[in-house]
């Protein structure tokens, strides 16, 4: 156990340190929900009336930018698998699992650097949420981006090609997306959508996130969304090392 | 330090199982350079990525550097060096984090002091903080190669170290890896499609051909498999009656004449040549010039599997 943790964390370093040396690529790699939230953000004042309309807009925009942001980590193994990097790492004793672990965690901490930058500018156009609310939803981002990216590591294992996993990658995330309220909520949407939606896990992580902003906690959608994200952890990281363990992975 | 036996390995593809490695015996001793030899596609690398763990083999058994490969992969691990065809660096990280994670990962005692000796020897001093993709193909080589030494492992495999050199890359990288066997007494498994380089470099050679050892012995011992040297003798005149005193001789084989050439197919040619033209002077034949060939590896190739490797590859 104490060799699992120890890998992961040198296996983390290696993945972290680029990001410290080139902290630009930090703000650039959040740049797209940034422009969502300055661009797009002021046109839902009258939809929501008001300053309400941040505390819906930005936790929607946190979940893009995991869906996103977490969803394309898996290039970066990609990348390693044809430099033999990967396969360098597997000829060592070092821990299966913390190959995995270690560039998940990476992800992860990149992630919830970008998601304070973002809460931080929400502030700045108007965003005002209680900052426990702001924790909680944090934390949705934090499970969310260790589940996506152990995802997105399944699939490029599984493609080994960036022409492979770049349309597959979009085909999955695009509609999970639109699906998940993320722009504006779901329950705006007609019947027959709103019901889609409920097949897909973001719409529960998208509206506990919601909830939480507005300084509810003990809700039945924080409940729910509690509980899809974790089971949601459980599942991606079962899948992730199961994969990195297996022989020819 | 090595003990196959019967290793086989198939991959299941859209037409059926395709048998990469049927059933591979082979036994490394310690302190050994081994060349494994055979064209592409001949089952070398997927033998070498089972015998290193990164594949399980679908039959057989090994005994790798003391641990067994199913029963004990991490206990290999621990043990060996492996260094892939096509290196394992990432191209922006700097030489030095490279090492340092390498000896890390293997729990190196003395790291700092283990990787400054080992870029001393290895022509690496200076680049620590340089990322690899800025190295020349020869320092990038040595440093795929530090990178698989820096545990002191007692066997390194060593995947066609030499592919894509420069001549003179090539002659420093054998230097190298004679060092590996001659000071640390590390044993050396290598593939390799290039004949000079088995035959410069290698103690023992196994050569591989559609999933099977088809060969092995010294360099020496394999050509001497094949049909014997080729002495070839230019005369002034008198070329039937060298070919007819020759031809008596013990040693030759087979003796051939064409106008003022002789041609003769003899065993260990480079012994028995003093004694060849001991029986021309006999003969009162005068001789212009003499040349012995010895056979080449490809020779060998071409005799155990009836393609020349060079077609082959």
């Amino acid at each position: 156990m104490s060799q699992i943790v120890r890998d992961t964390y040198l296996i983390f370093m290696r993945h972290l340190r680029p990001t410290l040396r080139n902290k630009v690529a930090l703000v650039f790699g959040a740049l797209q929900p940034l422009l969502y939230l300055l661009l797009f953000g002021p046109l839902l004042k009258d939809v929501f009336g008001g300053g309400g309309s941040w505390q819906v807009f930005v936790p929607g925009i946190l979940i893009q930018l995991v869906l996103f942001g977490a969803g394309f980590a898996g290039f970066g193994l990609i990348a390693d698998l044809r430099s033999g990097v990967v396969e360098r790492l597997r000829v060592t004793p070092v821990s299966r699992v913390a190959l995995l672990l270690g560039r998940v965690l990476r992800d992860t901490v990149v992630l919830a650097a970008q998601a304070l930058l973002l809460v931080a500018a929400g502030v700045a156009l108007g965003l005002r949420a209680p900052v426990g609310g702001v924790v909680v939803g944090l934390a949705f981002v934090v499970t969310l981006a260790v589940s996506i990216a152990s995802l997105s590591y399944v699939l490029a294992m599984m493609t080994r090609t960036e022409d492979a996993f770049a349309p597959l990658l979009s085909t999955v995330t695009l509609p999970l997306m639109l699906l998940g309220g993320i722009l504006l909520p779901m329950s705006m949407a007609p019947g027959w959508l709103d019901v889609l939606s409920r097949f897909t896990p973001f719409r529960y992580l998208v509206d506990a996130t919601r909830e939480a902003f507005q300084g509810h906690y003990a809700t039945a959608a924080v409940g729910q969304g509690a509980a899809v994200a974790l089971v949601l952890l459980v599942v991606s990281v079962t899948l992730g090392v199961r994969r990195f363990r297996r022989e020819n992975a | 330090m090595i003990q196959a036996r019967g290793l086989a390995r198939t991959f299941p593809t859209k037409h059926g199982e395709v048998a990469a490695v049927r059933g591979v015996d082979l036994d490394v001793a310690p302190g050994e350079i081994v060349g494994f030899l055979g064209p592409n596609g001949a089952g070398k690398t997927t033998t070498l990525r089972m015998l290193t763990t990164l594949l399980a083999p679908t039959a057989g058994t090994a005994t790798v550097a003391g641990h067994d490969l199913r029963a004990d992969p991490a206990g290999v691990r621990r043990r060996i060096g492996y260094v892939a065809q096509t290196g394992g660096t990432d191209p922006a990280t700097p030489v030095g984090e490279e090492l340092e994670l390498q000896a890390r990962l293997y729990g190196v005692p003395g790291r700092a002091e283990r990787i400054a000796k080992l870029c001393a020897r290895l022509e690496l001093d200076g680049l620590a903080a340089r990322p690899s993709a800025a190295l020349s193909g020869g320092q990038r080589r040595r440093l795929d190669i530090a990178l698989g030494l820096v545990h002191r492992p007692p066997l390194v495999f060593l995947d066609e170290p030499t592919t894509g050199l420069d001549p003179q890359s090539r002659g420093n990288l054998w230097e190298h890896i004679r060092r590996l066997r001659d000071e640390d007494g590390t044993t050396v498994f290598l593939t390799t499609h290039y004949l000079d380089e088995a035959d410069a470099l290698c103690d023992r050679l196994l050569i591989i051909d559609r999933g099977r050892i088809v060969a092995e012995g010294t360099p020496d011992e394999l050509k001497r498999r094949v049909s014997g040297d080729v002495v070839t003798l230019e005369l002034g005149a008198g070329a039937e009656r060298a070919r007819a005193a020759l031809e008596a001789h013990p040693a030759v084989r087979e003796a051939t004449a064409d106008g003022g050439t002789v041609r003769l197919t003899v065993d260990n040619g480079d012994r028995e040549l003093m004694g060849l033209v001991r029986a021309l002077d006999a003969a009162g034949v005068e001789l212009t010039s003499l040349r012995l060939a010895r056979p080449t590896l490809d020779d060998v190739f071409l005799t155990v599997t009836g393609r020349s490797l060079r077609e082959a590859a």
